[in-house]
């Protein structure tokens, strides 16, 4: 008889476990950290563990180069579907401003255990906010921690705003905070660390109308952590 | 003595059995308990494979010290830095630091690890379980700027456990960062590597990052590309042994 009872504990604790894993409600808050900096469109999303949306030392995918150089997550978005993956798209309806935070719900489904966050971070001209592969927690509870801003390594950082967002064009799209400069002749025109890799940050100069960049070296600064992010496991 | 207990075990629970089936004969079962001399010891290997990604845009680092040791830090912050750590620091020579003392078994990268670049290295020791992994790089376009992991504890990782995190950047304290040509061995510079002098705070704490002459440092022989943000490196630690 013990035995007997023993065993059907064991397999409500083993059913509850898997039922848990299965399908998870989390509510993940994303807060810009930055003081000048401009967060595109967020996508969030539970994947399964063999993808990732991109992984540092590594060349950036086609459809990453797209999100980092131009803000546009559709590439990723198709592959994350093509994985069956639980994704959530501009949770801010637009940008998300500095020092403001955006809240993204998710339920997951099976196997998408593993949660990945990217923005492009402007004005730069192909650095990104991202969270890479994150095992989402079984235990339910509020988990904390913060992101890095890296630099998708497809672009030279000439820091120019030129609207040029398309994939291999060079320059800036926008500066959203109207603070931007022109008639800038570019900090570089040439990039070797073509991997994903940390972002060294932006350079700008104190010449809003001439000078190497079009981009304020008082403003559009930052230093990491550029994000914080907190996951509510329901 | 594992076996032996096993043993007895054993023996315990086909008493119990036997209890069980006919009731209470406790008058069977005392036979004597084999002694069985334990097996000569096999040498146990630990072997950890350190993986490391350069993360930065365009500092090339140093090969990498990495050193399991039980005790001792390769650095301390507020404290002077080692003879041994002050060579890798400015030069990027990483031989003093895997020939220090406390050094249980060390391994060097096999050469400059460039920005984007990956590289794994592999340290394995007999006998003694490790306590400690430590590691250090210098970034070799800069005065003393070296990125690394101090006295990580290793002790509660098992086989097949995997860890993975990154790393910051410090200063050794024991050059200025005055970033001119002659003061910074790597290629953006080509200038002079250790120098035993102490001009700077002699202190090992966080770096700030390169100025550049770009950024208005006229003396400096460095770019914006040789800008950098923490984290530097990434680290993945493997047991595989």
């Amino acid at each position: 008889m013990k035995i007997k009872t023993l065993s059907t504990v064991t397999a409500f604790l083993f059913a509850s476990s898997i039922s848990a894993v299965n399908a998870q409600q989390l509510e993940i808050t994303v807060t810009n950290l930055t003081q000048g900096l401009y967060y595109t469109p967020l996508l969030v999303s539970a994947h399964p563990a063999n993808m990732s949306l991109y992984t540092l030392g590594q060349p950036a995918t086609s459809a990453l180069q797209m999100m980092a150089e131009g803000g546009d997550i559709s590439g990723l978005s198709a592959m994350l579907t093509t994985a069956n993956a639980n994704s959530t798209e501009n949770p801010a309806s637009g940008l998300l401003a500095p020092a403001m935070s955006t809240t993204a719900m998710l339920t997951t489904t099976d196997g998408n255990n593993y949660l990945s966050l990217v923005a492009m971070l402007l004005p730069t001209n192909d650095g990104f906010v991202g969270l890479n592969s994150w095992k989402i927690p079984t235990e339910v509870g509020t988990y904390t921690f913060t992101l890095n801003a890296y630099d998708a390594g497809t672009e030279a950082n000439d820091e120019m705003i030129t609207g040029g967002g398309a994939p291999s064009v060079s320059g800036i799209p926008a500066a959203p905070g109207g603070d931007g400069g022109t008639g800038a002749s570019g900090v570089t025109m040439t990039e070797t660390n073509t991997n994903v890799h940390v972002h060294p940050g932006n350079l700008g100069d104190d010449d809003l109308s001439a000078g190497k960049s079009d981009l304020s070296n008082t403003v559009h600064r930052w230093l990491n952590p550029v994000a914080r992010v907190s996951v509510k496991v329901m | 003595m594992f076996f032996t207990q096993t043993k007895k075990l054993s023996l315990l629970l086909a008493s119990i059995t036997i209890l069980t089936l006919s009731g209470c004969n406790n008058s069977s079962d005392k036979k004597a308990v084999v002694i069985v001399p334990p097996p000569a010891p096999t040498p146990i290997v630990y072997s950890y494979e350190v993986t490391l990604v350069n993360l930065t845009q365009g500092q090339p680092m140093s090969p990498a010290a990495v050193i399991l040791h039980n005790g001792g830090q390769l650095w301390k912050i507020g404290e002077s830095a080692s003879t041994s750590l002050e060579k890798l620091a400015e030069s990027g020579d990483n031989s003093a630091v895997l020939a220090d003392t406390m050094v249980l078994a060390g391994q060097g990268g096999a050469g400059i690890l460039l920005p984007g670049a990956s590289e794994t290295i592999t340290l394995s020791i007999s006998d003694t379980q490790p306590m400690m992994l430590s590691l250090a790089a210098m970034l070799v376009n800069t005065n003393d700027a070296f990125t690394g992991v101090n006295a990580m504890q290793l002790s509660n990782m098992a086989m097949g456990d995997k860890v993975s995190f990154t790393t910051s950047t410090y200063d050794a304290g024991t050059e200025q960062n005055s970033e001119m040509m002659a003061t910074i061995p790597g290629p953006a510079a080509g200038g002079e590597g250790f120098n035993a002098e102490r001009d700077d705070i002699d202190k090992v704490s966080m770096h700030a990052g390169i100025v550049s002459k770009d950024d208005g440092l006229m003396q400096s022989a460095l770019t914006q590309a040789e800008r950098f943000d923490n984290p530097t490196l990434m680290v993945t630690i493997t047991r595989t042994k």
